[in-house]
């Protein structure tokens, strides 16, 4: 995919909304166009993580393992999402498993290489973290509603 | 409401008082999930049916044990045939639940305001439901479904506990195999194996399709999930006087008489259950109301 092109899908994603052209640049040099078939593993609880993922289409899967329930479902991430921030954090790796639920298609970005580009311009780095801040507060928001177990109540 | 037009409430409904219950037949019981189950109940006393508007309840009465408020859940266009979709959580719901086809139990109703289905003709529709809350929104989508012409886009997003808590499963499929309804499906928490999608309902609002300036949206279920649904809808532009929500409270008498379920300046039973957002707005998150 061209360079310009990768930027425009960039600008477009709504992880990146608001974003300046320089940033989407310096951002589409880190990256890449991917695909999952369905089923496919993505990344593994405990993995070094490099990559994150702006989802375009299809739906991926957030999953951890306990004893005795096996494979449980944390959350499903679709079109116009973004998967993984442990890039940003140290050390730097999974804390669960990601698959691919159906064919999904998205942009990988190279989480070493941005971290690179956000030490060399914190300007750049105070813009991205803001987008990853948003996401951050949304997925907290929802985690504390999935652990008030809404549908206790006693609504007919 | 004034005493003359609970009056004529009353004759429109058939009902001589509406504080004198009126025997009806079940016909049929289907369970939906472990502790929730349907009544179809058709009039015992000769009656032709039973008509009312999306989002209306009614009282139901097992004899010499008390009343309960339920949502009437049936297809308003098919009022021969009285539906209500009871969750057993307390002594008369449970006594419901072991209810056989042939049994009586007597019935108030219709009470409260209703979901504007009309008033919305010309715009999107975006229905959002969350558990047991799907049951007062299902009349909504018969008449919408019924009246398919007159909207928009209709949305249907709905989030249960669990995969086994989900209601109406079979009419969620089929709702979700037309081409003129989006519907939009989530539990809180599922097993690997599940393929659907996993997380609060409220996820689901950022990613469906209306256009916020022509919308209406009718939002039902517990108080909670319905607070942070109202700052998702607000977040996708859409306005307070846009947006409907069923609320529940301690009701009794059903006619604004006894006080149980005052809210603020109001009374859920008479007033409500189907407020406007904007006309509550002030008072619907004070802890104190």
């Amino acid at each position: 995919m061209a360079m310009e092109t990768l930027e425009r899908v960039l600008a477009e994603h709504p992880f990146f909304k608001g974003l300046e052209r320089p940033y989407l640049q310096l951002l589409a040099e880190c990256a890449s166009r991917v695909r999952f078939d369905a089923g496919e593993v993505i990344f593994r609880e405990g993995e070094e993580s490099n990559l994150f993922y702006l989802i375009r289409h299809g739906k991926v899967a957030v999953e951890t393992f306990a004893p005795n329930r096996g494979p449980i479902t944390i959350q499903t991430l679709g079109e116009g999402e973004v998967l993984g921030w442990s890039w940003l954090i140290e050390p730097y790796r999974r804390r669960f498993d990601a698959r691919s639920v159906e064919l999904t298609r998205a942009i990988a970005i190279d989480g070493q290489c941005i971290r690179g580009r956000c030490e060399e311009d914190h300007d750049f780095g105070y813009e991205l973290m803001k987008c990853v801040a948003h996401v951050m507060d949304k997925r907290l928001q929802a985690t504390r509603l999935q652990l008030l177990d809404v549908y206790d109540g006693i609504r007919s | 409401m004034t005493a003359f037009a609970l009056e004529k409430q009353a004759r429109m409904t058939g009902l001589s008082d509406p504080m004198v219950p009126s025997p009806f037949r079940v016909q049929r019981v289907q369970r939906e999930t472990y502790d929730t189950f349907t009544l179809e109940l058709e009039p015992a006393n000769g009656a032709d049916g039973f008509s009312f508007a999306p989002g209306q309840f009614n009282m139901l009465y097992m004899f010499g044990l008390g009343e309960v408020p339920i949502s009437i859940s049936g297809d308003p266009t098919k009022p021969q045939t009285l539906v209500h979709t009871v969750r057993s959580v307390g002594a008369v719901t449970q006594v419901l639940r072991r209810l056989k086809r042939g049994d009586v139990l007597g019935v108030r109703g219709p009470f409260g305001s209703h979901w504007p289905v009309e008033e919305a003709a010309g715009s999107d529709v975006v229905i959002v439901a969350g558990g047991i809350g799907l049951a007062p929104l299902r009349p909504v989508l018969y008449y919408l479904l019924s009246n398919r012409e007159k909207y928009g886009r209709i949305v249907l997003v709905y989030g249960a506990r669990t995969l086994q808590d989900m209601l109406y499963k079979v009419e969620l499929e089929k709702w979700r195999g037309q081409f003129d309804l989006e519907v939009e499906v989530t539990v809180d928490t599922a097993a690997a194996s599940y393929r659907g999608n996993v997380g609060v309902v409220t996820t689901l609002i950022p990613r469906v399709q209306f256009d916020p300036l022509h919308t209406v949206a009718m939002v039902c279920g517990p108080e909670v999930m319905m607070r942070f649904t109202l700052r998702e809808l607000e977040a996708r532009d859409v306005g307070p006087e846009s947006i409907f929500i069923s609320m529940e409270r301690n009701m009794k008498c059903a006619i604004g008489a006894c006080g149980h379920c005052q809210f603020g300046p109001t009374f859920v039973c008479k007033d409500g259950p189907v407020f406007r957002y904007d006309r509550i707005q002030a008072f619907f998150a004070k802890r104190e109301v």
